[in-house]
C-alpha cells in the first residue's frame, strides 16, 4: 500500500490496510463459494458432445423391421430430425418412451431410433409391446455407430437440422420439460430456416 | 531344422510385436477416460463401452494409427474429456495456471506482511519485542517447572 507516500499520517492508511485483512480473505472465499455452489447443480455425468455444430457422422445401418432395407445418413437429407439412441435392455429407455410416442403422435418431426448394441428381435418385441414411435429404426449390433455418434449413455437424443449438421443432443432420458423448453423450440426454428 | 528355428523366431517376432503393442495400448488406455465409469480409466473399467472402446482402439493401433491418432479420433467424438491429461487451450489456461497464479498471490501476500512488518513504527515493534520477552520468559518459566 502507500504507507510510504503519506508518512505524515500513518492511521490513514493502516486503515485501509485493516479492511483489506479481512475484505480480501471474504472475496476470496465468495468466490469458492460461489463456483462449488454452481457445482452443486451440475450434473458431471453430461459430458458436453464436441459433435455440437458438427455434421452427422455417416452411417448405413440395416432397418430394424426390415432387414434387407438400409437407411444411411445421406437419406435425412432435408429434414429436420431427431434420432434417438435407445435399448430394449436400457432401463431409463422406458421413462421416456411415452413422450416419443405422443411426439410421433403430433406429428411435429420425424424420428429415427437407433437400437444400440441391442438383439433386433428383442427390439422388435419392445417396440410392439410400448409402442413404435419412429418413422424408421435402424440397428447398431455392435455399437459402432454409437462411438461415431459418442453415445455413452443411452438414452440419448440427437437434433440434427436440414443440412445434416448436430443442433443438439439430450444426454439420458428425454423430459417434457426438455421437449418443451429446448428440444421443440429448436426443432420449429431448423424448420423454418 | 532351420526351418523349424525359422518359424520359432517369426513366431518369437510375432508375440514380441504383440508384446509391444499390449504395452502400447495400456499405456494408452490408462490415460483415457471411461465415460460411464467417470473415475476410471479405459484401461480399468468394465463397462461394456469401455470393452467396445478397447476393441476400437486396438483396430486402430494395429492399422498402422499413432496415439496421438488415436487420441483425436476420440477426442472427436467425446470431447476432451476423455483425456485425463487435458490439452493446454485458451478454455484450460485456468486450469494450468491457475494454481500457479495463487501460488504467486500467495508469495505476494506473504511479501507484502513481511515488508510491513520490517516497516512497523517503533513503539508497536517494542510492543511485539515485549511481547516476544514475555514469551520468552513464559517459556522459559516453563522449562523451570518442568525441570524440577
Amino acid at each position: 500500500m502507500s504507507d510510504t507516500a503519506m508518512p505524515t499520517n500513518p492511521a490513514q492508511p493502516r486503515k485501509t490496510s485493516n479492511v483489506l485483512r479481512w475484505s480480501l480473505p471474504l472475496a476470496v472465499f465468495a468466490i469458492i463459494v460461489a463456483f462449488l455452489f454452481v457445482g452443486l447443480f451440475r450434473d458431471p455425468r453430461e459430458v458436453p458432445s464436441p459433435l455440437i455444430g458438427k455434421p452427422v457422422p455417416s452411417f448405413s445401418l440395416a432397418e430394424l423391421h426390415r432387414p434387407d432395407q438400409r437407411l444411411t445418413s445421406a437419406d435425412m437429407r432435408g429434414h429436420v430430425w431427431l434420432l434417438n439412441v435407445w435399448a430394449s435392455w436400457c432401463v431409463s429407455c422406458r421413462e421416456e418412451h411415452p413422450l416419443l410416442v405422443a411426439l410421433a403422435k403430433a406429428n411435429v418431426v420425424p424420428v429415427i431410433g437407433l437400437a444400440y448394441k441391442d438383439d433386433p428381435a428383442d427390439g422388435r418385441k419392445w417396440l410392439a409391446s410400448n409402442g413404435d414411435p419412429y418413422r424408421a429404426s435402424i440397428v447398431d449390433r455392435d455399437g459402432r455407430v454409437g462411438i461415431d455418434f459418442g453415445v455413452y449413455g443411452v438414452p440419448e437424443t440427437f437434433v440434427i437440422d436440414k443440412a445434416g449438421i448436430i443442433r443438439y443432443k439430450q444426454i439420458g432420458p428425454l423430459t417434457a420439460e426438455a421437449l418443451d423448453t429446448t428440444i421443440l423450440p429448436l426443432v420449429r426454428k431448423l424448420q423454418q430456416s | 531344422m532351420r526351418l523349424v528355428v525359422v518359424a520359432l523366431s517369426l513366431a518369437a517376432t510375432a508375440a514380441f510385436a504383440d508384446d509391444a503393442l499390449d504395452a502400447r495400448l495400456k499405456a494408452l488406455e490408462g490415460e483415457l477416460r471411461c465415460l460411464v465409469c467417470q473415475n476410471q480409466t479405459l484401461a480399468e473399467s468394465e463397462a461394456p463401452l469401455a470393452a467396445d472402446l478397447r476393441k476400437e482402439v486396438r483396430e486402430l493401433a494395429q492399422a498402422g494409427k499413432s496415439d496421438d491418432d488415436i487420441r483425436t479420433y476420440l477426442v472427436a467424438r467425446y470431447g476432451d474429456f476423455v483425456l485425463y491429461k487435458p490439452p493446454v487451450k485458451p478454455v484450460t489456461y485456468l486450469l494450468w495456471f491457475g494454481p500457479f497464479l495463487l501460488l504467486a498471490g500467495g508469495v505476494a501476500v506473504w511479501l507484502a506482511v513481511l515488508r510491513r512488518r520490517a516497516r512497523m513504527p517503533a513503539d508497536e515493534a517494542d510492543a511485539s519485542t515485549a511481547a516476544a520477552a514475555a514469551a520468552n520468559a513464559d517459556v522459559a518459566r516453563a522449562r523451570e517447572l518442568l525441570e524440577d
